[in-house]
C-alpha cells in the first residue's frame, strides 16, 4: 500500500538528479531492491507509468535489480540466502538469525541525455 | 550519460525523521513509536500507563488511524494532549506527517510522547518517525506464531509488550516458544508480559519508561 508514496520518493530523487546534471531527460532508472525491503517491483512499475507524465522521466524505464536477503545464524555463523522466506538456519534449524543485507532499496543510478 | 545516484528510497523519510528526533531532543521528550496489529490494545496500553505515571510525568500522545478520531477521544477524555492524524490510505504513518502534528504540541512541557501507529505488523517496520524506543505489542489471542510470520517489525523492536494475559484460561499461548523467537531475532529486546484489562504487569513497564524518561535524551 505504501508503494506509491515510495514511487514519489524515487521520482523526486531522480528528477533532482537529472536537474542537478543539466539533463532534459531521463532514459533509464537503475533500482536495486532488497529482499526484506518490503518494496513490490510491480506496484512500483504501475504507479510510475502514471507518476512519470509531463516530466522528465516520461521516457524512462526502471531496471528492477532484486538483491536476496543474507542471514548469519548466530549459533552456528553459518551464512545464507532464506529459502521460502522462512527466518531459519539451513544447517541447525536455529531460529536465532542476524539481518546482514537486503533491507535496503536504493537507486544506484540512472541514465540521462 | 549515467549518472550514479546510491540514494536510499526511504532516505527522504528517514532525514525528516531525523529532524523530528532532533525537535524532540531539544525538549528532552523521550518519544515511544507503539506499533502492533489493530486490536492488541495499542490504547489500552497508553491509557494504563498514562493512568500510573500522570503525577510523575508529562504525557502527550500522537494519533494515527485510517480512519476516525476514536483513540484521540479516549486520550483527550483523560486530559491530555492528544493530536489524531488520519492516514488515509496509507497503511503507516511516515515522518512527514509528525512534524506538523510536533509543531501543535507544548513539547516544552512535555516528558513522554506516545506515537500510536497504524494498527499493522508490516509496513510500519518501514517507516522511523523521529523515535528513541520502538515498542511492539503483541497480544495472546493473535497466537504465538507471530515473530516467525513477521520477523522484520520483530527485529524492529526495542521493546515487546505481550498484552492480553488475562485471556490466558481461554488459549493456548507458547510464552517460552514466543521469547525464543523474539529473543532469536532481537538479543536486546526487552519483553514485558502485561494485561491492561487486570493491571497486571503494568508497574513493571511504566518502571522501564520511568528510568528511560529520568534518563535524559540529550
Amino acid at each position: 500500500m505504501h508503494e506509491f508514496a515510495i514511487t514519489q520518493s524515487i521520482l523526486n530523487i531522480v528528477l533532482d538528479e537529472a536537474k542537478a546534471a543539466q539533463a532534459s531527460k531521463i532514459t533509464k532508472i537503475n533500482l536495486v531492491i532488497g529482499e526484506l525491503s518490503g518494496v513490490v517491483s510491480d506496484s512500483v512499475q504501475f504507479y510510475f507509468d502514471f507518476l512519470k507524465k509531463d516530466n522528465a522521466a516520461e521516457g524512462a524505464t526502471i531496471d528492477f535489480k532484486q538483491v536476496p536477503a543474507e542471514f548469519r545464524c548466530r549459533d552456528c555463523s553459518t551464512s545464507f540466502n532464506p529459502k521460502d522466506s522462512l527466518w531459519i538456519c539451513p544447517d541447525c534449524q536455529s531460529s536465532s538469525i542476524e539481518v546482514i543485507s537486503g533491507r535496503n532499496c536504493y537507486i544506484e543510478s540512472i541514465e540521462v541525455e | 550519460m549515467k549518472i550514479e545516484v546510491l540514494k536510499d528510497i526511504t532516505s527522504a523519510n528517514d532525514a525528516i525523521a531525523d529532524r523530528n528526533r532532533g525537535t524532540l531532543d531539544k525538549h528532552n521528550v523521550l518519544t515511544l513509536n507503539v506499533m502492533s496489529s489493530p486490536g492488541a490494545g495499542k490504547t489500552s496500553l497508553i491509557l494504563n500507563t498514562i493512568d500510573r505515571l500522570r503525577n510523575e510525568l508529562n504525557l502527550a500522545v500522537i494519533e494515527g488511524d485510517v480512519a476516525s478520531k476514536i483513540d484521540a477521544d479516549k486520550i483527550d477524555s483523560q486530559g491530555i494532549p492528544v493530536i489524531q492524524i488520519n492516514t488515509g490510505a496509507s497503511c503507516s504513518l511516515e515522518a512527514q506527517m509528525i512534524t506538523p502534528a510536533l509543531n501543535r504540541l507544548p513539547l516544552e512541557n512535555i516528558d513522554l510522547l506516545f506515537i500510536e501507529n497504524v494498527g499493522n505488523l508490516i509496513c510500519p517496520a518501514e517507516f522511523a518517525l523521529g523515535e528513541h524506543k520502538k515498542v511492539v505489542i503483541a497480544s495472546t489471542p493473535e497466537g504465538d506464531d507471530k515473530p516467525t510470520k513477521y520477523p522484520l517489525m520483530f527485529t524492529e523492536a526495542d521493546t515487546v509488550v505481550i498484552n492480553k494475559l488475562d485471556l490466558l484460561p481461554y488459549l493456548e499461548f507458547d510464552f517460552a516458544g514466543f521469547r525464543k523467537a523474539v529473543e532469536g531475532l532481537n538479543p536486546k529486546v526487552k519483553i514485558f508480559e502485561v494485561s491492561c484489562k487486570t493491571g497486571a504487569g503494568i508497574d513493571a513497564w511504566c518502571s522501564w519508561i520511568s528510568a528511560e524518561a529520568k534518563r535524559g535524551r540529550v
